[in-house]
């Protein structure tokens, strides 16, 4: 007598914690064998593409921080970028400094929320209540600089939007003493516990040639061995005169990518501790009054300023006809700004491109053949953020 | 290729029928080409030992009302090798069918489907072409120019009929849009008529 055997049909999400957000994984199972996983986005869809396309360039910013946002000023980055690009305007070498700092606490913030859910997904409860007391700290000095803990709103075309406050500097200077006594002590909850290898080792892997062909990149390139990172190969800011390296993994599983997330988090340290050391007093913005808004001070005193001031924040500035490609290495991989302008003080379009949207992709790729419990460990090994894959 | 103007070269002279213009900008290159030739020049990038774009970064398309033929598809592409970037770019109507390129990528096809969501452009070939970003009967194409911001639906919960539905957008007030040109420089419409008077005149 033969019996016939029904695959059946599983719903991950949308309301489940370890789906990271708001996932709606579909999934066919064998047993307890994933056939096929089907991801349903865009529950968090919001049309910021749209918006932006409706806004000034200065008003789009604030749309940025939205994305991801576990890191949102590497984000700004991208978009500052372009906006630079186009207008062809130099930042002054302090905000330079200023923006890599914030960009390397927004890549500690990003690993040490992914390093430590990815942990509470396999079992492990402690990692993360060490590691989001040091996200807070690190949300504090962001509000510090921009007045608030995640939606800064803090990068401009041509430099940042105020000086940092007094002191702040030598707070981040001591934070980067004593995250790394944190980052050992994580490793030695995580790095050689059994556990945590079993769950991920040999999961997940990701071969040189996938890598290239499902578009990935950031630390997922990276844990196949492709030595590619975008402050390297195309430095932008002042990241050429910096000194860091590049961690790159052997096996391209789930548990090299957490190894290269744990040694990039400690290059973000020096990264910063460099920017602190050849900082110096000077402008934060571009000095060009039809770019940057005036002081405070000055508007009272200056008919000009008045002018420039009224003009930028009513009309805003205007952005000569142009398109250009512009990325960043946000911490989940290359984040970029595909920005068309038609000359008026509005992009004509602006296409974002996020990198988790290209990993989630993968997913079908990735966990087919693997067990259901394995799904969280690579959905948390791929570090999705729903704010940028939906947009 | 080490640079970019010998990566023009390279493109020009082994694809020369399929290119209609090439353009060095921001670092980057430009190449325009036509529908019919776009699989081909995708294969040429990928494969060739001198130009390896083995990475599609994204596919978009850019809307032009205007225009007879009103998309502007766009295809960003990465090649590590020689850390360039190139980006290829053809027009096309309203209502064409656009070659897909999910077996030469398999990355294309979030991305495909996403600019079928958001445009409704409809790609030959493509394995599952479905709506990705918008909601489950979702109307309408969001990101064309002629699509309001507002959108025409909005969705809410039910007391009456317990359950979640759609309904026509209502507003208290309509969404403005402020008109900031600057008006020293003229604004269209005075240009118009100071224009008209000149005529009269």
């Amino acid at each position: 007598m033969t019996k016939k055997i029904k695959n059946l049909n599983l719903n991950f999400g949308p309301q489940h914690p370890a789906a990271h957000g708001v996932l709606r994984l579909i999934l066919e199972l064998d047993g307890e064998v994933v056939e096929k996983a089907d991801p349903h986005i865009g529950l968090l869809h919001r049309g910021t593409e749209k918006l932006i396309e409706n806004k000034t360039y200065m008003q789009a910013v604030p749309y940025f921080d939205r994305l991801d946002y576990v890191a949102p000023m590497n984000q700004e980055h991208a978009f500052a970028l372009a906006v630079e690009k186009i207008l062809k305007i130099d930042v002054p070498i302090r905000a330079q400094y200023i923006r890599v700092i914030f960009c390397e606490i927004g890549r500690i913030l990003s690993h040490i929320l992914n390093v430590t859910t990815q942990a509470l997904d396999v079992g492990a409860l402690t990692p993360s209540l060490w590691g989001f007391e040091e996200r807070e700290t690190l949300m504090t000095f962001y509000e510090r600089a921009s007045g608030s803990r995640l939606h800064a709103n803090y990068f401009r075309a041509g430099g940042v939007h105020q000086d940092l406050p007094k002191g702040l500097e030598e707070d981040i200077a001591k934070f980067c003493e004593t995250f790394p006594k944190i980052i050992n002590d994580l490793e030695s909850l995580l790095t050689d516990n059994r556990i945590f290898k079993q769950r991920n080792v040999d999961i997940g892997v990701v071969t040189k040639e996938d890598a290239l062909d499902y578009s990935f990149s950031g630390v997922m390139i990276r844990g196949s061995g492709v030595p590619w990172d975008l402050r390297k190969s195309q430095p932008y800011d002042c990241y050429e005169s910096l000194d860091f390296k590049i961690p790159v993994g052997k096996n391209g599983d789930c548990y090299d990518r957490y190894l290269c997330r744990i040694e990039e988090m400690k290059e973000s340290v020096s990264i910063i501790k460099q920017c602190l050391a050849k900082m110096e007093k000077g402008p934060i913005k571009s000095l060009d009054g039809k770019i940057s808004p005036p002081p405070k001070a000055e508007i009272k005193q200056s008919m000009e300023a008045l002018i420039h001031h009224f003009k930028l924040f009513t009309e805003g500035y205007r952005v000569p006809k142009d398109e250009i490609y512009t990325a960043v290495e946000a911490p989940k991989g290359e984040f970029g700004v595909y920005l068309i302008s038609d000359g008026s003080s509005k992009p004509y379009k602006c296409k974002i491109r996020a990198p988790g949207f290209s990993h989630l992709q993968s997913m079908d790729y990735l966990i087919k053949g693997h067990m259901l419990a394995d799904v969280p460990a690579v959905l948390g090994s791929l570090d999705i953020v729903f704010g940028e894959v939906d947009r | 290729m080490k640079t970019l103007e010998d990566l023009e070269k390279k493109i020009n002279s082994e694809l020369t029928t399929k290119i209609n213009n090439t353009e060095i900008k921001h670092n980057q290159i430009y190449i325009e080409t036509d529908k019919e030739d776009i699989l081909d020049i995708v294969i040429f990038l990928k494969t060739n030992q001198d130009t390896k774009f083995r990475q599609l970064v994204d596919i978009t398309v850019v809307d032009y009302p205007e225009q007879n033929q009103r998309f502007e598809v766009v295809y960003l592409f990465l090649s590590h090798e020689f850390n360039q970037r190139l980006i290829v770019k053809y027009l096309i109507g309203e209502n064409e069918v656009i070659p897909s390129l999910t077996s030469i990528f398999p990355s294309a096809n979030w991305m495909e489907r996403e600019v079928f969501d958001m445009y409704g452009v409809s790609f030959k070939d493509h394995p599952d072409l479905r709506r990705i970003l918008t909601d489950y009967g979702f109307e309408g194409h969001p990101l064309r120019k002629d699509f309001p911001l507002t959108g025409h639906s909005e969705v809410r919960y039910s007391e009456d009929q317990k359950k979640v539905i759609s309904e026509p957008v209502k507003l208290e007030q309509n969404y403005r849009n402020f008109d900031y040109e600057s008006p020293w420089e003229g604004t269209k419409y005075i240009k118009e008529e100071i224009a008209n008077n000149d005529k009269k005149n």
